[in-house]
């Protein structure tokens, strides 16, 4: 009953290709379009519409409670939204769920570290890597034979620095070593879409520059649509290409950071009088 | 060769590996060994248990499904081939066409109720199975022109299976090579090619896929694995290999009845099978299985001697009475849960690693 599953992904409808500058002018990968949920009566992400291109660095920040990681929620396909579309290269794929948006292009990193605690730390890896090889409806072939997944997996921990322990449990791992492993899992996907959820939240200052540099390397790529949530300032502003501030759900602004760092609106809805000078 | 069989799964204890080499060597020349009816019963027994025990850890314990279905599959298993062989005679034609309708229903129901509801939460999706089990339990006494009803059915079965018949003359060992042996090796080595067959599924990345579930669904889902496709097919193979077993026993016993195949009891005895053994490992269910049907079958026997060997002291004669074996057998059940909470395969791998 071995059966592998075909990868149902899209091509890269590219324009320019890659390494000829020509990023910006490229179509969006990814757009939402009056992207809308609503809880009750609470609007926590209210008719929201970006455009997403290849090769280009997105943050989006605001404060705590704007709506940020919610957004990445209807994006991911976490939550269904109330009204809106997201569409992945000019499809709609609003209707379709988690794990059928993973499977076409769209990687997620989680702001909670959210793990296989009682697999190894090289398994949950191999579990992103099966995943992306369409290996998981295999039932006959043993687990351990597949080694070039394996080999795979352990790449990607030696990039974020785990390679050593690959053999321990996820849960022996410390927080900042959980929030390595998680974009390990996330860079294993290979994603044409790379979503970071304050990836340096709660890491101690020297694990910082590991994760920093790998989403350097990724946006060097030239080719990936990265999306970046982020409340430390100076990581976005030498990070990013562009800004979306969200807050109480709306977007107030979209575009270069040093504009939209400066821009009235921004000073006073996130960042405060008394921040704005730190920026 | 022996990772290829044990799907690269060892015991990964010495006393376990000592431990299942001595229920497997029990098993495999039990007619030899244990030459009496009883024994070899038992060991039958043991055998269907192991499967039917490693079948529905693949749910409890890889994927963290609980059901209450599973002897309503084992049941449709022993039904399909017993009212077969009853209707159309004692043919192979016969038990194969039983096997066939009975997987076919088996993996229907199995199908139908792990796409309605194992979208829902765990604990509704237990009591569904409850309710569907307990229906087919009141089914299957009802409909008593077919099924028997409470009294079930006896039926002959092929020639070859018969105790009368006889492959060589000659005896081994001091045992008859009779039918009765011959139905024993087709349970004893059916019931190992099912126990490898789930060892294989279980270490295979479709395995990896049910632990993940098992462990953090959510996760498992944002990383692209549609969880409730893995799990119906995870209730699926449960539901065939538990429906395999059944018509193991029903061969074994030529009977097929209520009581020995849809019992609620025989659901209880699946589920501590598997906790004592240790969940989410198939080994587990193995010597979980022979401990529980040996002391199921043998405890009240040992208290009789115990019993009459301590007349000296009535107090605690009295106290290991055999008609006090259940009392004795629940006592051994809250102790094994008590301190091996990882059930006995889990306490042996952690002695190795202290």
């Amino acid at each position: 009953m071995s059966h592998e599953v075909a990868n149902d992904r899209h091509p890269l409808p590219r324009e320019g290709g890659r390494g000829e500058g020509s990023q910006v002018t490229e179509h969006p990968v990814l757009a939402t379009e009056g992207l809308t949920i609503r809880f009750g009566g609470h609007v926590a992400v209210n008719n929201v519409t970006a455009e997403f291109r290849p090769g280009t660095l997105t943050a989006i920040v605001g404060p705590n409670g704007a709506g940020k990681t919610t957004y990445f929620n209807l994006i991911s396909g976490q939550l269904p939204a109330s009204a809106g579309t997201v569409k992945l290269y000019g499809e709609d794929i609003t209707h379709l769920g988690a794990a059928q948006r993973t499977r076409r292009g769209i990687g997620r990193a989680f702001q909670l570290t959210n793990l296989f605690p009682n697999l190894t730390v090289l398994e949950n890896v191999r579990l992103a890597v099966q995943s992306r090889a369409g290996l998981g409806l295999n039932l006959l072939s043993l687990w351990s034979d597949h080694v070039e997944a394996r080999e795979k997996a352990e790449h990607f921990l030696h990039r974020v620095a785990l390679a050593e322990r690959g053999g321990e449990t996820a849960s022996a791992l410390s927080h900042g070593d959980k929030r390595k492993l998680e974009v390990a899992i996330l860079l294993a996907l290979e994603p044409d879409i790379f979503m970071f959820d304050e990836p340096t939240a709660g890491m101690s200052v020297d694990e910082v520059p590991v994760v920093l540099e790998l989403i350097g390397y990724m946006k060097a790529q030239g080719d990936k649509t990265i999306l970046l949530v982020e409340h430390k300032m100076d990581v976005v502003r030498s990070l990013a290409d562009r800004i979306i501030v969200l807050h109480n759900g709306y977007l107030v602004a979209d575009g270069d950071p040093a504009e939209v760092m400066n821009s009235p609106i921004v000073q006073e809805a996130y960042l405060g009088a008394g921040v704005a000078d730190h920026v | 060769m022996m990772t290829r069989i044990l799907s690269g799964d060892f015991p990964r204890s010495r006393l376990l590996t000592a431990l299942l080499l001595a229920v497997f060597a029990g098993l495999a020349l039990a007619p030899f060994l244990f030459p009496g009816a009883r024994a070899i019963n038992v060991a039958a027994t043991i055998c269907v248990f192991v499967v039917l025990a490693a079948s529905y850890d693949l749910l409890l314990g890889y994927t963290g499904i609980v059901s209450f279905a599973h002897t309503m599959f084992y049941g449709i298993g022993a039904y399909g081939v017993g009212l077969s062989l009853h209707g159309v005679g004692p043919t192979w034609s016969a038990v194969l066409m039983g096997l066939t309708i009975a997987l076919g229903l088996s993996l229907g129901l199995a199908l139908v109720i792990g796409l309605f509801s194992l979208r829902v939460k765990a604990i509704f999706y237990a009591m569904i199975t409850l309710a569907v089990a307990s229906a087919f339990a009141v089914l299957a006494s009802q409909l008593s022109d077919l099924t028997g009803g409470e009294d079930g059915r006896s039926f002959g079965v092929p020639e070859a299976l018969r105790p009368g018949f006889r492959l060589v003359e000659a005896e081994i060992f001091g045992t008859a090579i009779n039918g009765k042996l011959l139905t024993y090796y087709l349970v004893f080595f059916g019931a190992l090619s099912l126990f490898l067959f789930l060892l294989r599924v279980v270490n295979s990345p479709f395995g990896r896929v049910l632990q993940a579930i098992r462990e953090n669904d959510f996760r498992a889902e944002a990383l692209g694995y549609r969880t409730v496709v893995y799990r119906t097919l995870a209730n699926c193979l449960s539901a065939a290999t538990a429906t395999l077993a059944g018509a193991l026993m029903a061969l074994w016993l030529r009977y097929a009845g209520p009581q020995t195949t849809l019992s609620f009891t025989i659901m209880m005895d699946i589920l501590l099978i598997v906790v004592i053994g240790g969940m989410g490992t198939l080994y587990g269910a193995a010597v979980g299985a022979a401990l529980f049907i040996l002391a199921q079958n043998y405890l009240q026997a040992l208290m009789r001697q115990a019993s009459e060997g301590l007349t000296a002291v009535p107090l605690l004669a009295n106290l290991l009475h055999p008609d006090r074996w259940l009392l004795w057998l629940g006592v051994l059940f809250v102790l094994s849960v008590y301190f091996f909470p990882t059930g006995i395969v889990g306490k042996l791998r952690s002695l190795k690693r202290e």
